[in-house]
């Protein structure tokens, strides 16, 4: 069937240690359960690569997938800080590259571009430059002064979390899209993670929706409630009490292995977590319905 | 944090709405306003609901025309999503909208802010051997850089206004509105917004000045919580004037905002 893999067999095959990872979504579609399952596999000498490490990022550290994050944003979004990954960061056992937002988008562009680097009208005036030698100037050749400049990023593997896919990869989604389109493009290889797998038919009924056409994706995994406890715009909702339950969690090194053993490892797979969770937590998390009005493409036969 | 119990007025509303309120009233006159996150987003939305209901909310999540029917919880909440007018890639939103020029208002929050509007959100401490380790940039570094003007949200304690700020994250004058634009940076710091304050910045210098304070709280005060001699009323002859207290109005839809912020 297509590209279609079980999330064990997709990241097996297709993840593996010492590689640099860009797991994308901008709060929106963080691909968790790709995560867990990398957690789950024992995966080491991961460079994480991501604007905002989030908690994904965070239980990847704790559970030692990590050797390098790159990254521009270090919080739990709404809640504090990132605990296991502020702990490792001030005590010095996790190698840092460090940019702006616009750093890091511009990095991706230039990876999926084909370019070497991208100016940016940003870091003049930061301190941040003085920290990180990969952020260097150029003299613009038309005459224009000195322009800061990022270099590309290109990750062995990117993690694509959609709404609906095609068993080919062809995947579409809407809500914030974040950097996912350049992620996918700045990575050798592509995992799409989708909450419902389509007919091609649906894709091509609406192909302004598509993300990624399937010669840019390598796996397809089948993947309901997988971006938990982050959201799907209109099928959940952000689970807020599961980001505070990490943070409590968190705080201490036991606590932080106590829930990893709850929630990771000692679970098989997505569909035990969602078992876990429990249907009145799920229901807690669906939206009401609000459609769009259908657009009109035409026949041109 | 200051003690709000030694400072709150006793009707009803707190130095901590005052500041959310002041705010939101500083974006009366804008058009597009690039809300950041933490405290700028619930007074953003204060702003579009009451003082401004035409003002466009954008966020760095890909947002334009945001019209939240609950508090969001963070910049890339899918409430924002549901009836915006437009969400783009994050990629275009920097490039087109922001460094192409279409950001009136950058609202940001502070841990750090310094005597020339500069902010540290990434580091207390040394970068490498850091005492506290902070978020970093996110997009707070290139929204100073970009917007036509900045407000800034942040506590008014003395560790979190220091002379100068232990790591610039976000350029506000740097040592001076001289070093800002020699380095090519138009816009800059308007004002600070804190729970006890109103400041803003010289016009020659671009140093940080004391404008109003807020009912109940000292000059003196404020001058005790700044890490370095505080200038008073640059533009009004060294005076210091009285931030007008909440209206009735505006304290009904910030609690209204605040109950609907999802669980």
């Amino acid at each position: 069937m297509g590209k279609v893999l079980s999330m064990r067999d997709a990241i097996a095959r297709l993840v593996h240690d010492g590689e640099t990872l860009y797991a994308a979504g901008f709060t929106h579609l963080i691909p968790f359960a790709a995560a867990h399952e990398i957690i789950r596999q024992g995966r080491r000498g991961l460079v994480l690569c991501r604007a905002t490490p989030d908690l994904i990022y965070d239980q990847m550290i704790a559970a030692g997938c990590a050797r390098k994050v790159v990254f521009s944003w270090a919080g739990n979004p709404g809640i504090g800080m990132l605990r296991p990954f502020r702990r490792a960061m001030e005590a010095g056992t996790i190698e840092l590259e460090e940019y702006t937002h616009f750093g890091m988008l511009a990095r991706l562009y230039a990876g999926a571009a084909g370019l070497p680097f991208m100016p940016v009208r940003t870091n003049v005036g930061s301190d941040l430059p003085a920290h990180n030698p990969h952020i260097r100037t150029i003299v613009d050749p038309y005459g224009g002064g000195t322009l800061s400049v990022v270099p590309a990023l290109r990750a062995d593997v990117a993690i694509i979390h959609v709404h609906r896919a095609d068993a080919d990869g062809n995947a579409q989604t809407w809500g914030i899209i974040g950097e996912q389109r350049e992620a996918a493009f700045a990575a050798d290889r592509v995992i799409v993670v989708a909450e419902e797998i389509v007919d091609p038919e649906v894709i091509r009924a609406d192909p302004n929706r598509t993300l990624l056409p399937d010669f840019k994706v390598d796996a397809v995994v089948h993947e309901p409630w997988g971006a938990h406890p982050s959201y799907v715009q209109g099928a959940y909702d952000r689970d807020a009490e599961a980001y505070r339950e990490w943070d409590r969690a968190s705080s201490t090194v036991e606590g932080t292995d106590r829930y990893l053993r709850e929630w990771v490892y000692e679970l098989p797979d997505r569909a035990a977590y969602v078992q876990k969770l429990g249907d009145e937590r799920l229901a807690g998390l669906r939206p009401a319905p609000l459609h769009s009005t259908p657009v009109n493409y035409g026949r041109y036969a | 944090m200051t003690d709000p119990a030694a400072h709150d007025p006793p009707d009803g509303w707190s130095l901590d709405d005052l500041m959310i309120v002041a705010a939101a009233r500083l974006l009366a006159g804008a058009s597009t306003v690039l809300v950041g996150i933490g405290q700028p987003n619930l007074a953003a939305n204060l702003a579009r609901r009451v003082h401004n209901p035409s003002v466009v909310l954008i966020y760095e999540s890909g947002v334009i025309g945001a019209r939240p029917e609950r508090l969001p919880v963070s910049i890339g909440d899918p409430a924002l999503v549901t009836r915006a007018q437009c969400v783009l890639p994050m990629m275009d939103l920097f490039s087109f909208v922001l460094q192409g020029g279409h950001i009136d208002v950058g609202f940001l929050e502070g841990v750090q802010i310094d005597r020339f509007g500069n902010i540290n959100t990434t580091v207390i401490g040394p970068y490498e051997h850091p005492t506290v380790r902070l978020a970093g940039s996110g997009g707070a570094c290139e929204i100073a850089s970009l917007a036509r003007r900045t407000i800034i949200l942040a506590r008014h304690e003395r560790r979190r206004f220091p002379e100068r700020v232990d790591f610039v994250t976000s350029p506000g004058y740097l040592s001076g509105r001289a070093e800002r634009k020699r380095i090519g940076l138009a816009g800059g710091p308007d004002a600070v917004i804190t729970d006890l304050a109103i400041l803003r910045f010289d016009d020659g210098t671009g140093e940080m000045y004391l404008e109003t304070v807020h009912p109940g709280v000292t000059v003196e005060k404020v001058r005790h919580e700044t890490g370095w001699p505080l200038r008073l009323g640059a533009r009004s002859g060294g005076r210091v004037g009285e931030t007008p207290p909440p209206t009735a109005a505006e304290l009904q839809a910030l609690s209204r905002l605040r109950t609907s912020r999802s669980s």
